[in-house]
């Protein structure tokens, strides 16, 4: 029972962490908690099997799958904060607690009775007891499983195959285009310049600057940028610290 | 055994909630997850309860569904967000006129 007082609160924090958490990854490290902390409570409830098959499982397979998917998709996605229906999320409130409540109050309990406990079917280990269902009684819902286990990762495969349209870009084409663009649009055919040229650092946050000491955004990956992580590579530290020289030299500055 | 079935029903109506009001498709199926492995602590605890395994199979075939849900979701998602470049789950609304 220790271990349930211990991790029902974690839990339950960080489940609320999954609605609240405004970005994905950090939604997606509460689930994780939840996770880790329901194979914990299978191990105090005499489940050692699902202990093992929850870890693997879902903290490694279909974890691992979500963070994936949300690097692949672009970490920079927020949620829109807009509401397409009106009250939507009070009225998804107040029927979720009251759903939350009468479950809780009606169905939390119902069940009376002494716990039987597992000792007697765990008498030749959990994963004997389990095998012994799932190829007995179970045997045709477990040759179900196999069939639906094939046909999804069929399914996600020709879901995620991407039909090639064109025929794919040689490096000679990419130039081609390079020089059409300059010649029509005036693009510079060479390479970018890169973050830090002529600026005070040569971090991949700090932007080159141009010769009359403006910034050039394009010399920043754009996903910096869309994180909102761009140092101000003219106007930092140094520069407050020569403004301060220069007020303390004028004549009537705050001389000491 | 109270204590774990309110648990489980805390657990589930937060995931509920949880797909009611989150817009990211990514998020929404996050929270699917939670109700699943609610579900299954309910499960597992019958079965102590009971004292039979039934619930830890049944517990089982809901993570192997679990599994299989998943990666067709999620390839859906990323078929969707390749067209539309979003996933939120308000933009997918092309059946509407």
């Amino acid at each position: 029972m220790t271990a349930f007082w211990l991790l029902s609160p974690l839990m339950v924090v960080a489940a609320l962490g999954l609605i609240f958490a405004r970005k994905a990854v950090h939604a997606a490290l509460c689930l994780a908690v939840v996770m880790i902390s329901l194979a914990v409570l299978y191990a105090a409830q005499d489940a050692p099997f699902l202990f093992a098959v929850q870890i693997i499982v879902y903290t490694g397979a279909i974890m691992m799958l979500f963070l994936f998917v949300l690097m692949l998709v672009g970490v920079d996605v927020s949620d829109s904060v807009r509401e397409t229906i009106a009250g939507q999320r009070l009225l998804a409130t107040v029927l979720g607690l009251g759903f939350g409540i009468v479950a809780v109050l009606a169905i939390g309990q119902t069940v009376t009775g002494i716990v039987v406990g597992l000792d007697e079917a765990n008498a030749h280990g959990n994963p004997y007891g389990l095998a012994k269902l799932l190829f007995g009684r179970y045997v045709l819902a477990f040759e179900f499983t196999s069939a639906l286990l094939i046909t999804a990762a069929l399914g996600a495969m020709v879901l995620a195959h991407k039909e090639r349209l064109a025929k794919p870009r040689t490096q000679a084409d990419l130039a081609a285009q390079r020089m059409r663009d300059y010649a029509e649009s005036g693009r510079h055919p060479g390479n970018p310049p890169t973050p830090g040229v002529f600026a005070r650092h040569n971090a991949v946050d700090t932007p080159a600057l141009l010769p009359d000491g403006s910034p050039l955004e394009e010399s920043i990956s754009e996903s910096i940028v869309a994180r909102g992580q761009l140092r101000e590579g003219y106007d930092d530290d140094i520069d407050e610290v020569r403004r301060q020289l220069e007020r303390s030299d004028e004549p009537g500055g705050d001389e000491k | 055994m109270n204590e774990y079935l309110t648990l489980s029903l805390i657990l589930f109506t937060i995931g509920s909630v949880g797909v009611l009001v989150r817009r990211n498709a990514i998020v929404v199926f996050m929270c699917i997850e939670l109700m699943l492995n609610a579900t299954n602590l309910a499960l597992v605890s019958f079965s102590r309860q009971h004292g039979n395994l039934d619930g830890q199979v049944a517990a089982f075939f809901v993570m192997v569904v679990a599994a299989a849900e998943v990666v067709v979701g999620l390839a859906i998602i990323v078929s969707i967000y390749r067209t539309r470049r979003s996933i939120s789950v308000d933009d997918a609304s092309l059946l509407k006129s």
